[in-house]
């Protein structure tokens, strides 16, 4: 089967329909992702045992099983008991909820190398816990982590295909419905590929940039 | 009341698909990973350029992609393949792509003076490689690959797209010809998180084993 350019200009408009769903989809994702996992990083920090200790283990059994299945449950399940998601909404909670415990660990790790002296200056300057979050912890905690969480959602945004099995209608799905009205799956596939690749190449050079600017951080 | 052993079995097939998919792939995986990984360390241009090439094609395309790719557009130029070798090896090449990065950074982490050493003692580079470098670099590498299997074992779950009969497969069978959501879902996300925990058991005790012989050696 031979490359066909006429084949690949006819069928763009509607692969780009499908680029603006994903990169929608990795944008609802990230923000999620970025709220979920503080949240889950102070939980764990959290003096109530129980708290941090059930936390925790939603976190490892989330990072534990697959992101697919995750989706499924989300999209089949949640509407048994009454919550109706579109599937656009339930893939981005599902990208963000399965990041979220990875970005938790980035979290983790940013507010862990904060020097102690800083906690100890703002106790000794008075501060209330809240302050002291707000104002001394997270800002020093937050740049280091940057280039860590970029490339989480650089890899959230490959994951993206995935939401294709819940019916959303971004990229691969778009593909695989030219695809199969065709009967040709070389050029779509393919471009969904180089697109991606595309993607990837210019986000590796972003990241070196990140790391640049936001100084080293360790892996 | 539904007859729920009759579908156990059924999900339980499906567990075994999975359980051989992620053995298979990760051979595959490991293979490719000391290929690439050793390519990228090597004196000649031309593999250290190919051992790029694959390394950066694969882990900047997504693996549903690359699994699609292989099951319906390598058949276009010739190579037929069953939904299980399609799996493989798309699993494989992805997890090892990845995880050459971790045979490179591993072998590089191995101190100077092993190398300073080899060449003493008068060995070849390959000699030096097998007996003093890989020795001491696959320990450091345990722990990653660890980690690469679990992400590998979710990663499978992907295959129940392209109609390999998993445990994600299975449990949307179960799921339709039930009508019941919700328990097999449930029961997926518990088989994968016992097989992750499995996994990253089964790395500590070999990590366990394999640092026995080295004690003294490294700090």
């Amino acid at each position: 089967m031979d490359w066909d350019w006429n084949f690949v200009w006819e069928i763009m408009p509607t692969l780009i329909q499908g680029v603006k769903i994903t990169i929608l989809a990795t944008l609802l994702g990230s923000v999620l992702a970025a709220i979920v996992g503080l949240g889950i990083a102070l939980a764990r920090r959290s003096p109530n045992k129980a708290l941090s200790r059930g936390v925790g283990w939603v976190a490892e059994f989330i990072r534990g099983t697959p992101l697919l299945v995750q989706l499924y449950f989300i999209f089949y399940v949640l509407p048994d008991i009454g919550i109706l998601l579109p599937p656009l909404v339930a893939g981005a909670i599902g990208l963000g909820l399965h990041y979220g415990t990875y970005t938790a660990e980035v979290y983790r790790a940013g507010i862990d190398n904060v020097p102690r002296g800083q906690w100890e200056a703002a106790k000794a300057c008075n501060l209330s816990a809240r302050q002291t979050w707000s104002h001394i912890i997270i800002p020093q905690a937050i740049p280091p982590m940057i280039p860590a969480l970029a490339n989480y959602f650089i890899a959230m945004f490959k994951e993206t295909p995935l939401l294709s099995a819940i019916t959303v209608l971004e990229l691969m799905n778009q593909a695989k419905s030219v695809a199969n009205t065709y009967y040709r799956y070389l050029e779509p596939i393919t471009l969904v590929g180089a697109f991606f690749l595309a993607i990837s190449l210019i986000s590796v050079v972003l990241l070196r940039w990140l790391e640049r600017r936001y100084g080293k951080i360790e892996r | 009341m539904t007859q729920w052993s009759g579908y156990f079995g059924l999900i339980m097939q499906g567990a075994l698909v999975t359980i051989e998919l992620t053995l298979m792939g990760s051979v595959l995986a490991l293979v490719m990973a000391f290929l690439a990984g050793m390519g990228r360390l090597s004196r000649f241009f031309v593999l250290r350029a190919l051992a790029t090439a694959y390394i950066e094609f694969f882990r900047g395309t997504s693996i549903f992609v690359q699994l699609f790719f292989a099951y319906f557009v390598l058949p276009l130029v010739g190579f037929e393949l069953t939904p299980l070798q399609a799996g493989v090896l798309a699993l494989g090449l992805n997890v090892g792509a990845y995880a050459a990065e971790v045979v490179r950074g591993a072998v590089q982490s191995i101190g100077r003076e092993q190398h300073e050493a080899c060449i003493a003692l008068n060995l070849g580079r390959w000699q030096g490689m097998r007996h003093v470098i890989l020795p001491q670099a696959f320990l450091v590498m345990l722990p990653t690959f660890g980690n690469n299997a679990i992400e590998l074992l979710k990663a499978t779950s992907v295959v129940s797209l392209i109609s390999l009969a998993d445990l994600t497969f299975q449990a949307q069978v179960v799921r339709a010809q039930t009508g019941n959501t919700m328990v097999p879902f449930t029961t997926i996300l518990v088989i994968y998180f016992i097989l992750a925990l499995l996994i990253s058991w089964g790395v500590r005790s070999l990590e366990r084993r394999m640092a026995r012989g080295l004690d003294g050696v490294r700090v």
